[in-house]
């Protein structure tokens, strides 16, 4: 009965719209069955994680109110007041975290099966930037609970950007809205968060499936070796759609238990005349670049630290994101994979620096 | 001849296009530019009694909208010094185990003269001249 009717609108909308060729390419499409092929569910998780963020997220708008005097008060009203706003709160706060999880994950398995070269390089690209405009995301929409953390996070955040030679200052009283973090910063954080970033976004997002959907997934070079009778793939739909939705109800699970048993904390409103509290730290995925300016000295050579280092993050971050279009040739005979321990030694100095940032935000915590 | 018709009015076209573009982007960017508010110049400020203030503690003081951290020392001494980390803007604090200012950010530690001693921060703090009179504190900006 169900499957007479659906063909039948199927039919209906095809003889007006001739959906033909988006059927063929569904029931076509097909994805390589190796043993690295979890990584293919990443990407997706990251999106399922983002659809959920605009969902809570337009629900949070609901009762957030911007403003010096009603940011900190709204958001108490919806933890404490409004039926489920905790529940709603948490999970945005948690799939945020997950969302920016998955998404590292994601990149760092593209770069390790060399998804990114010839002909993904736009792909890359696109993927950098979404990655880019995500951790956006989370520095501005840190601050729109205007607590404590929040304050000092945002006053360093921006402070750094007004390291930049030239045009800092500029950036800086733009981000702010004026000379210091205030009212006008939560106004300004708030248009970005909930408008700009999610129309780039959005727009980012359009090319980036695309660009999946028109090449098809990536095989690595393990997988093209085999002899073809050796291939093995499996049909995208139904059966890596079936998987892929199995795997976003997991996620969603663990989701919602996160944010049951570890609430986020409002902690205290933000006080623009008050000390910055011992053991202030920056959200995870920040804490590597927050350690290494911590670990800078004052002045390098005729350098101010700060500058260096941020120039030096900036520096990276371009080379990062054009690593596709990057050749680096080593000996024809040699084994060395050079952009391999490359990434290997990026991994390891996020994940160390990263650990060294909260043991010592722990320490001086406690001292 | 008609080709180079064609590239001509293309060329036009282009110019026009970029010039029209130039012209909507240049208010939009102009507008993001807060403009600079008027600051009231606050060249001192009354920071409360000076017997009612315990030693080796502090307070931050607002001094317009800049905050001061005001110090008395163990010996009874008052300092006061802008509390704006010279690193990346965190408000410092005065630690009184060490007797020092400590930034809680990226660790940074000054003197009680407001030097830079230890962590990233590049510069001293700024000094405040603080006087008593009739046990009030007042807090002066150095000319």
């Amino acid at each position: 009965m169900f499957n007479k009717s659906f063909s039948k609108l199927v039919n209906w909308v095809d003889t007006r719209y001739n959906i033909t060729p988006i059927k063929n390419f569904i029931e076509h499409k097909k994805v390589p069955v190796h043993k690295h092929s979890l990584f293919y569910y990443l990407g997706g998780i990251s999106l399922f994680l983002f659809i959920v963020q605009v969902i809570t997220g337009i629900l949070l708008l609901m009762y957030y109110k911007p403003g010096e005097e009603s940011a900190y008060e709204s958001v108490r009203f919806i933890l404490t007041d409004v039926n489920f706003g905790w529940l709603i709160r948490n999970v945005h706060s948690w799939s945020a975290n997950l969302m920016i999880f998955f998404t590292f994950a994601h990149m760092f398995s593209v770069y390790f099966t060399k998804a990114y070269q010839k002909p993904r390089e736009l792909t890359w690209v696109t993927g950098f930037l979404l990655l880019t405009l995500a951790l956006g995301f989370g520095f501005s929409g840190y601050l729109l609970p205007w607590n404590e953390l929040a304050f000092f996070a945002t006053k360093v955040g921006t402070d750094i950007a007004g390291a930049v030679p030239i045009i800092g200052d500029t950036i800086k009283d733009v981000l702010r809205g004026g000379d210091d973090v205030s009212g006008a910063t939560l106004s300004r954080f708030y248009g970005i968060h909930v408008a700009i970033l999610p129309l780039l976004f959005t727009f980012m997002l359009v090319f980036h499936l695309f660009f999946v959907q028109k090449q098809g997934m990536h095989e690595p070079d393990s997988f093209k070796k085999l002899p073809a009778e050796n291939k093995k793939y499996t049909p995208f739909f139904p059966n890596f759609a079936l998987k892929d939705a199995l795997i976003w109800l997991i996620v969603f699970n663990i989701l919602l238990f996160l944010a049951l048993i570890f609430p986020w904390e409002l902690g205290l409103k933000a006080d623009p005349f008050a000390s910055a509290p011992a053991g202030i730290k920056p959200e995870w995925y920040f804490m590597f670049m927050f350690q290494t300016l911590k670990i800078i000295p004052a002045h390098v050579l005729f350098i101010e630290g700060e500058v260096l280092g941020i120039l030096t993050f900036a520096l990276a971050g371009l080379l990062w994101m054009i690593i596709p279009f990057i050749k680096i040739e080593g000996k024809a005979n040699s084994r060395f994979d050079m952009m391999k321990w490359i990434g290997i030694v990026l991994v390891v100095y996020i994940v160390v620096l990263t650990v060294i940032g909260y043991i010592s935000s722990a320490n001086t915590a406690g001292g | 001849m008609d080709l180079n018709r064609r590239k001509f009015l293309n060329t036009l076209l282009g110019i026009g296009g970029l010039g029209g573009l130039s012209l909507l982007v240049y208010p939009v960017l102009s507008y993001l530019k807060p403009p600079k508010s008027t600051k009231v110049a606050v060249s001192s400020v009354k920071a409360g009694k000076a017997t009612e203030f315990p030693s080796n503690s502090s307070q931050i003081i607002k001094f317009g909208r800049q905050p001061v951290v005001l110090i008395k020392t163990e010996e009874g001494k008052f300092v006061a010094l802008s509390a704006t980390c010279t690193h990346l803007d965190c408000i410092v604090q005065y630690k009184k185990d060490t007797k020092q200012i400590w930034c809680a950010c990226h660790n940074g530690t000054y003197d009680l003269n407001g030097r830079n001693v230890s962590g990233p921060p590049p510069r001293p703090l700024e000094n405040y001249e603080v006087n008593v009179l009739n046990d009030e504190i007042i807090i002066t900006k150095k000319a």
